[in-house]
């Protein structure tokens, strides 16, 4: 564990904090204000890095009492099953309440269409997401969202206001002065808190680091027969085989972002230690999104139009 | 490498400015230039511009991200963007320039503690470039660094570029301001924003970068004027039935054995144990959460403030500086609900006292506030609030007023009222 920086002797105390500690202490803050002022409070988990360093700022800001809400994983179905054994450790180790809400009970109740064997799921998990919030009653959903993700992401506020119909309206933000956090809705509204909205993806990876939290061990180099899919590197699995004169090609990769198997991309890598990730992102070319996510090579604004239905 | 070890030192600041100025297209070259941007992101950008015919390669498309704004080619509301360089971190909000949308400019200059007022040098120092100027002042941003914007329209000319030098020393010496720094550009070829440029031969000044990387980071008007403030955010109850209260560290350092107020109580104590989960610390430091042991085992609650001397006022009556962002007009008489620091109550509008004329910085007798106005109210609160001047720290100073029925907020508001100084004769 780091200790705070030390004041230098015979000098006043400096009023400077570290920048991990400044975003670690505003994300504790806004954690705590959303658990203070809503009334059914859920933390979205989905075994990814910022999930991991979502859950430990919450068991953090709470410590050494229980986590005050449950945590919420929306499954997609589509799963590496390192991340769902790593998600219920996590889940218990934090000694936190684990609400899995299934997009495969959604199309099985007919609430969304079945976009097919082997087809992306991650569009309608929003009406997956919106169900469970609805039938839970959760006021306030925190995710691990930051703003250097995308650029629909980057004009988000940290307490984002959904109304009851789930929506995001980009035009119609609440002001966020100063550090009031102001949560409070109406009955079928919710929020979002993002308490990591001023996190960069570096900034994820040294404070993994400095408090060393666990993560799926797909985020390190390991060797995995994958398929170049418009250079994309998509793992085989049940849900992805060659099509055309694709081959399956057996690969030293790693994740840099974690998300249904179907459409989450691997890339070359040989870091298996967090510095070496370190060192690896901090030269790299391409954004975690671009390198990872087929999903939003569709359209300009393809998180902004998933968003404003309801998405994360 | 050891990262962990590092302290970085942070600089937050906003763009400021009137409407197609150029504010989105200077982030949008600092960040190229700076090479902030993946081949992906800048690929992305690119595609956007020639697909809506704007060129090659629209800058401003790096933070204007909404499907609306790249419609109407206007920025909308913040984009936030991280850069760092060898010697600092940027947090930057690019704010949105139309006056339609100052709630959202007001929400990206809240935080920041410097302002990159970006003008057009055709067109000089406009009513909203003013505006937004005295906003950011009276949210108390204390360093201003103006990109005289667009030089290669006006054909790198001296004379435009000295006018908006004067205009801005006279509007910075009304807002108490010191030294701003006004920087020739032109965002679009980049001159002057990241590297140095030959167009102006006259001016031996820094570039936009160079500017920002001598600001001093924080520094915020009010540092060192008033003791530890410790708004009590929750009550952590220990499996061993301790209590201890968490929030953030504001205003001052709070240490062991710090002798403290619990208001509004009024409740003498003493700060037993001062930690985080990681275990004890020595001192904490303005910005950090913790949780704090009392002596006596003074009860407290969330709403409650911890403070040392020199000690906040305790009062349900209060003289406010408010943003207003309604499209009601704000009325003597009206009530809110209020939000200040960790504790929520009720308020009623006294009186609204005057309003903001950002033209002249004067204030002129009005008993209603419109839309995006600035003004001063008079404001009684059902329960006592724990307040320090704006001016004298901003987490203490300020409030929001809340919309009962629909939860929107309507204002930002701040302690006491704004002081001008005199025009120049």
């Amino acid at each position: 564990m780091t200790p705070t920086t030390p004041a230098p002797e015979g000098t006043a105390v400096p009023s400077r904090v570290d920048h991990l500690d400044l975003l670690e202490s505003l994300a504790i803050f806004i954690i705590r204000e959303v658990a203070a002022e809503c009334e059914r409070p859920v933390l979205l988990f989905s075994g990814g890095k910022d999930s991991a360093v979502l859950l430990h700022l919450a068991v953090k800001a709470f410590a050494p009492a229980r986590l005050p809400f449950p945590v919420m994983h929306i499954d997609t179905g589509h799963n590496f099953p390192e991340v769902i054994d790593y998600r219920d450790r996590q889940a218990e180790a934090a000694g936190a309440r684990l609400v899995v809400a299934s997009v495969q009970a959604s199309i099985d109740a007919g609430r969304v269409m079945d976009p097919g064997e082997g087809a992306s799921r991650n569009r309608i998990q929003s009406t997956t997401l919106l169900d469970a919030i609805n039938e839970h009653k959760f006021d306030a959903a925190f995710g691990g969202a930051r703003r250097d993700e995308d650029k629909a992401r980057a004009k988000e506020r940290v307490l984002s206001f959904r109304d009851r119909f789930g929506r995001w309206d980009p035009r119609r933000q609440r002001p966020e002065l100063w550090q009031l956090y102001q949560g409070k809705v109406n009955p079928g509204e919710h929020l979002r808190a993002f308490p990591l909205s001023d996190w960069t993806e570096l900034d994820i990876w040294q404070y993994i680091e400095r408090e060393r939290i666990e993560l799926p061990t797909i985020y390190f180099a390991h060797d995995r027969d994958v398929i170049n899919r418009e250079g994309m590197l998509l793992a085989a699995s049940q849900w992805v085989s060659p099509k055309g004169d694709e081959v399956v090609e057996r690969m030293t990769v790693r994740y840099r972002t974690v998300g249904d198997a179907t459409l989450t991309g691997a890339v070359v890598s040989s870091a298996t230690t967090i510095t070496a990730i370190i060192e690896e992102i901090s030269t790299a070319r391409v954004s975690e999104r671009g390198a990872t996510r087929g999903d939003d090579k569709f359209s300009e604004t393809a998180m902004e139009d998933r968003k404003r239905e309801g998405y994360f | 490498m050891a990262p962990q070890t590092q302290v970085m030192d942070l600089l937050r600041f906003a763009t400021v400015g009137s409407v197609d100025d150029g504010k989105s297209t200077l982030i949008g070259r600092l960040l190229v230039d700076t090479r902030q941007l993946f081949d992906d992101q800048l690929e992305a950008v690119a595609h956007a511009s020639v697909t809506r015919g704007v060129g090659d390669l629209d800058l401003s498309f790096v933070t204007d991200g909404l499907r609306a704004e790249r419609e109407q080619g206007i920025t909308i509301d913040v984009a936030y963007r991280y850069a760092a360089t060898p010697t600092r971190k940027f947090i930057i909000a690019d704010c949105p320039g139309h006056v339609q949308y100052t709630r959202n400019m007001a929400t990206g200059a809240s935080t920041a503690d410097l302002a990159l007022v970006v003008v057009d040098a055709t067109a000089g120092l406009k009513e909203q470039t003013r505006r937004h100027v005295c906003i950011a002042a009276l949210l108390g941003v204390r360093r201003l660094i103006v990109a005289a914007n667009k030089m290669d329209l006006a054909e790198w000319a001296r004379d435009p570029f000295d006018a908006i030098v004067t205009d801005v020393e006279q509007l910075a010496a009304r807002l108490g301001i010191d030294n701003p720094i006004v920087v020739p550009v032109s965002a679009l070829n980049g001159d002057n924003v990241v590297d140095p440029s030959d167009a102006a031969p006259w001016y031996d000044g820094p570039t936009v970068l160079g500017a920002l990387e001598a600001a001093p980071a924080g520094g915020w008007a009010g540092e060192g004027k008033v003791g530890a403030r410790l708004p009590v955010q929750w009550v952590l109850r220990h499996p061993t039935g301790k209590r201890t209260y968490a929030g953030m560290v504001d205003g001052a350092p709070l240490a062991p054995g710090d002798e403290v107020m619990l208001l509004p109580e009024g409740i003498r104590t003493t700060v037993r144990r001062v930690a985080t989960a990681d275990g004890d610390l020595a001192v904490a430091p303005v910005g950090r959460c913790v949780d704090v042991d009392l002596a006596d085992d003074t009860p407290a609650g969330r709403g409650d403030m911890l403070a040392t001397a020199p000690l906040p006022e305790v009062t349900d009556r209060l003289v406010a500086t408010v943003c207003w962002f309604g499209e009601e007009p704000l009325t003597t008489g009206q009530r809110f609900r209020v939000k200040h620091t960790t504790r929520s109550t009720i308020g009623f509008v006294e009186h609204v006292d005057a309003r903001v004329d950002v033209n002249n910085l004067t204030l002129e007798d009005r008993d209603y506030l419109e839309a995006n106005d600035i003004g001063v109210v008079t404001i009684s609160t059902a329960d006592p609030l724990v307040v320090d001047p704006y001016g004298h720290n901003r987490i203490t100073g300020s409030f929001v007023l809340v919309d009962e029925r629909t939860n929107a907020t309507l204002a930002g508001a701040m302690v006491g009222a704004p002081s001008f100084a005199a025009p120049q004769p």
